[in-house]
């Protein structure tokens, strides 16, 4: 049997086209990028995690559900300060779970977007940020401006769905009628297909944005800035031409501008341009969200809380400080007591001290398919796959949230879904607390 | 819990205007949650019995415009952390935590509405494409009935149905939209010109055609009132007029509103009417949303003056329109509306940090902090023009008390726009705060209307109820009605409108606020928490009609980035969704 309109849980791009034939130990996948595929075969995988283990001396061993729901919960309940991390591969709805549970617990709850897109978030609390739905470039840009990213690596379909190829409709003839920069330290191969290549300096992006906007503003930045970025002022005039002139611009900025030197602030920067750059023509900006979900921990924590990620509830209401409250930073200075993760392999991704001391202190976890962070796990609960196996809601990378239908369902009898199975240990929580209420 | 839900409030000086009942010494009761008549005997025996000896007793407060829930809202939570830190409340056995000042989170959004004595909060604006989340919002809104307009006055299907003269086929694609994304009624805002803020640009006359779809603001206006009526949705044609903002910009409202003079009011819904001495079918075929930011006077900020007098001389001549004030009571607020390009403007007036969203084939929006003082010029005018369209319609029938939260301010500030209402005195000390332009270029300082209190329960609840169409249930405590009743610790034998602060606490904390005939806050405390339910129309046009429309859809579908199959908001998005059937029995969708 065909399933057709199936949302794609990989990227930011959330591609609802997908379509999936399930036969008996394989899947046949359309319309999906290479990325998008590889994690439609996991469903058929014989590394899924299909029973819920405990650490057991040097090894892990199988043991019963209500086990494990009840390790996972007592290590939370044992912490002082125990910090939930919500990974991105997972729906709002087992997300809003983890920030009740935190509420609960006052624990700290922070998401993947604290080590990818936070620095933009906070860009936007400085700077605030012009945007549009993807729709927008799809239809009227003829102007798409790749910053520090490379979509047909991170966003493999983000070309040909949003913001170049697409027939839109004032956009007939796709990639003929636009203009593509990209700015990138590396020769990527989005560099190589697009327009015009500013090959800058590693961690010069905010001097480079800088001297755009003196040039924007009809002023000629000084001459040092072509050292400190490796770009000519020419081709910098050459760049802030091109932009003026489009009729509808876009820049899509990635991790290469929220990791390198300046993080935050070279969001805040770009937003500033493109604010200045409405002066002129239309002119808006977005994150190229290179994981699923990440936006929709954002938008759910800040309309559930008031803050988008790094959220401690130790107070009994919600406090935010980057920087403090944040999981790398509480991990690095040894402030948290125990961790619970759902769908994120924090130990590979996170700086070695982080890992290290993931190592030393309990931790459970929700996960799909043994990975380093499950190794470190006192407590390894099988996951469930979003938008295969139970229905939810993500946000894509331009915060439009979608629906997501199942194909198939859990494959397991005791929980249908990790929201299912964040309930579950939830209720376990409250029943060793003693308490009910919030 | 277990509840009864009968109830007997007792002896409280009753408000309720749409039963003609201006402070008369009664008995409320509520059975099952619903308003009756009497209880038994043997009811009244087990019936919660409220005291309300000495206090003013209102129908449950309703809010018919207020942005607080969607894609737009949440645009400012997330960029405003500095209107978080100091605003915070921490949670409670019964309730959770949250943080925000203009823009608070939804449990404490929730909450501080339910303490201030309201009951029904509607969002004033919601994007069809983001609908999943605006509900997403509304269904964690703890306590509150609620419900959302859907944004229309610049999508492209209904632009192109327009240009055609379709107005039957624009009224079939209306319907099925709401029915598709859970929505109320028609939003438009700044017709035709967000379209073109697509290209960076707007409209600024009635009859300036926008690019490429080649319609102008009148037609959208007089095309999607005629829908609304067509269709007999609960709430006419919401208005959000052209050149919001600009000096000057009152006659251009004035025109807008003439537009959809003729049309007959006509709502069509299939519902149990409860009982009313008014009719409680709304009467107006357009309400205008936020008078105050549409009704600037001058031709720039230098001879910048109020323009409230020109709308509400109007207002007053004609019968089709109902306006709400959009106030300006002073201190944080945060714009944010479907105006794309007049949020840029304020952009180029402050340079503050600003958030935009255009959203594809639909609409738009933007997102700018701002703070009046009271040492501003433009800003005291402001605050003295949204105490003027109130008091210069003479008719609160045809007003409704906001603040157009947050754009002009936090709806926790209504208590003391109340205050400025019905006291004189409180306007004269604050005339005395702030610039002078509030007295010289206004018209306030010769104003002496002083509002009762009959007329504040019908611009703070009755008036919003019959406007949007939900008068059968909400804004009275005739029988029938939703048992959401307040009770202010307020005499009114006693009042003495000079002594404004006690007005002021009075309608801040609610000695009691009851929901469905349970306490759900009381003195500024939470004592429960339902969950609310969620309106939305359910109009249905012929099928041939809906046919030939949905092939169109289909047809233009191409443009979106999202497949037609992942479109709708399925109901799980919704908590205790109420359908309003409309247009049932079904009639032919024909232009008259
Ligand atoms: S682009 Fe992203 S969402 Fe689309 S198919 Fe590829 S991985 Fe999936
Ligand atoms: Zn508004």
């Amino acid at each position: 049997m065909t399933f057709k309109n199936i949302i794609c849980p990989v990227c930011g791009a959330s591609c609802d086209d997908i379509a999936v034939d399930l036969g008996k130990g394989n899947i046949t996948v359309k319309n999906a990028c290479k990325m998008g595929n590889a994690k439609f075969q996991e469903i058929v995988s014989d590394h899924r995690i299909r029973d819920p283990l405990i650490r057991n001396g040097g090894g892990m061993k199988a043991v019963s559900w209500k086990e494990a729901i009840d390790r996972a919960a007592q290590i939370l309940v044992n912490a002082k300060r125990p910090l939930i991390f919500m990974g991105s591969e997972t729906s709002c709805e087992a997300m809003e779970v983890g920030l009740h549970l935190g509420e609960y617990l006052g624990a700290v709850v922070d998401s993947n977007s604290t080590v990818c897109h936070g620095p933009t978030a906070m860009g936007i609390q400085e700077a605030g940020r012009v945007g549009a739905t993807a729709g927008q470039s799809k239809s009227r840009g003829d102007l798409t401006v790749y910053w520090g990213s490379n979509p047909l690596e991170s966003m493999p379909r983000h070309m040909s769905r949003y913001a170049v190829y697409p027939r839109g409709y004032w956009t007939r003839r796709g990639r003929f009628d636009r203009t593509v920069i990209t700015v990138d330290p590396r020769k990527s191969v989005t560099a190589e297909n697009s327009d015009l290549h500013l090959q800058i300096k590693p961690n010069s992006d905010y001097e480079l944005i800088s001297a755009l906007l003196t040039i924007l503003h009809g002023k000629t930045p000084h001459p040092s800035v072509e050292e400190t970025t490796g770009v000519s002022i020419s081709q910098m005039e050459e760049m802030i031409e091109i932009m003026k002139s489009c009729n509808f611009g876009v820049i899509y900025v990635g991790l290469g501008i929220a990791s390198s030197f300046g993080k935050h602030r070279n969001a805040e920067a770009a937003f500033n341009l493109v604010k200045e750059l409405n002066n002129h023509t239309k002119f808006v900006i977005g994150a190229l969200r290179g994981h699923c979900n990440v936006a929709g921990f954002n938008q759910i924590a800040s309309y559930l809380y008031g803050y988008p990620f790094g959220l401690d509830f130790s107070r009994g209401y919600p406090r935010y400080n980057p920087g403090e409250f944040t999981a790398v930073d509480l991990l690095r200075e040894r402030d948290v007591d125990a961790a619970f993760i759902l769908s994120a392999d924090l130990v590979s991704h996170f700086p070695a001290a982080c890992a290290e001391y993931l190592a030393e202190i309990p931790v459970a976890c929700i996960d799909i398919a043994p990975c380093p962070t499950t190794m470190v796990s006192d407590v390894v609960l099988p996951g469930v796959i979003d938008a295969m196996e139970c229905d939810g809601t993500f946000y894509r990378l331009d915060d439009v949230p979608v629906y997501f239908q199942p194909f198939t369902s859990s494959p397991f009898s005791f929980t249908a879904s990790n929201e299912d199975t964040m309930k579950q240990i939830f209720e376990r929580v409250k029943e060793l607390k003693g308490g009910s209420g919030n | 819990m277990t509840e009864t839900a009968n109830m007997i409030i007792r002896n409280g000086y009753v408000f309720d205007p749409l039963n003609g009942i201006d402070g008369e010494v009664k008995d409320v009761f509520i059975r099952d949650g619903k308003v009756v008549h009497d209880l038994t005997a043997a009811e009244r025996k087990e019936a919660k019995v409220i005291d309300a000896l000495g206090k003013t007793v209102m129908p449950g407060g309703v809010d018919s415009h207020a942005h607080v829930a969607g894609a737009k809202v949440n645009a400012g939570r997330l960029m405003r952390p500095e209107d978080h830190y100091k605003t915070v409340r921490s949670k409670t056995n019964l309730t959770h935590s949250g943080s925000g000042y203009t823009i608070p989170s939804v449990y404490k959004q929730g909450y501080d509405y339910a303490v201030m004595g309201y009951t029904t909060v509607f969002e004033a604006a919601m994007p069809p494409l983001e609908a999943r989340h605006t509900h997403e919002e509304m269904r964690s809104t703890p306590i509150l009935d609620m419900g959302a307009y859907m944004v229309l006055g610049n999508n492209w299907f209904i632009m192109r149905y327009l240009r055609e003269g379709d107005i039957e086929k624009a009224a079939a694609y209306t319907a099925w939209m709401l029915r598709t994304h859970k929505g109320y009624g028609i939003k438009c805002v700044n017709p035709a010109g967000v379209e073109n803020w697509g290209w960076a640009q707007n409209v600024h006359g009635l009859d300036e055609a926008n690019i490429h779809f080649e319609v102008t603001p009148r037609e959208v206006i007089r095309g999607l009132a005629e829908v609304s009526e067509l269709l007999g949705l609960p709430v006419s044609l919401h208005l959000h007029a052209n050149n919001m903002g600009h000096p000057g910009c009152w006659e251009i409202t004035r025109e807008s509103l003439k537009i959809p003079e003729g049309l007959q009011p006509h709502s069509k819904m299939d519902v149990a009417w409860s009982e009313t001495k008014l009719d409680p079918r709304r009467q107006q075929t357009v309400y205008l949303a936020h008078a105050q930011f549409n009704s600037f006077g001058g031709t720039s900020w230098r001879d910048f003056c109020s323009g409230a007098e020109g709308v509400a001389d109007y207002v007053n001549q004609v019968d089709h329109v109902v306006i709400d004030n959009g106030m300006v009571p002073f201190g944080p607020g945060t714009a944010m509306t479907g105006d794309g390009p007049g949020i840029h403007d304020l952009y180029m007036l402050s340079g503050q940090k600003w958030s935009n969203t255009d959203v594809e084939l639909e609409c738009g929006s933007g997102v700018i902090p701002w703070n009046y003082l009271k040492s501003s010029p433009v800003n005291s005018v402001q605050w003295a023009m949204g105490l003027e369209l109130l008091l210069l319609v003479k008719d609160p029938w045809k007003t409704i008390m906001t603040t157009d939260h947050p754009n002009g301010g936090v709806f926790t500030k209504y208590p003391e726009v109340i205050a400025w209402l019905m006291s004189g005195k409180a306007r004269e000390d604050t005339f005395k705060e702030c610039h002078k332009w509030a007295q010289d270029r206004s018209s306030l300082g010769g104003i002496d209307r002083e509002m009762n209190l009959f007329e504040i329960a019908t611009i703070t609840r009755a008036n919003q109820a019959r406007t949007i169409g939900l008068a059968h249930r909400k804004g009275h405590l005739g029988a029938g009605a939703d048992g959401d009743v307040t009770v202010y610790d307020l005499d009114p034998t006693r009042l003495d409108v000079n002594d404004y602060a006690t007005i002021k606490k009075a309608f801040s904390r609610s000695e009691y606020t009851i929901k469905d005939g349970r306490i759900v806050a009381s003195r500024g405390d939470i004592l429960s928490v339902p969950d609310g339910r969620r309106f939305y129309s359910s109009p249905f046009v012929d099928e041939s009609l809906e046919k030939d429309m949905m092939a169109d859809v289909k047809e233009w579908f191409k443009y979106y980035t999202l497949g037609f199959a992942n479109y709708p908001v399925p109901d799980k998005y919704l908590k205790n969704p109420v359908p309003i059937a409309v247009n049932q029995p079904l009639e032919a969708v024909v232009r008259r």
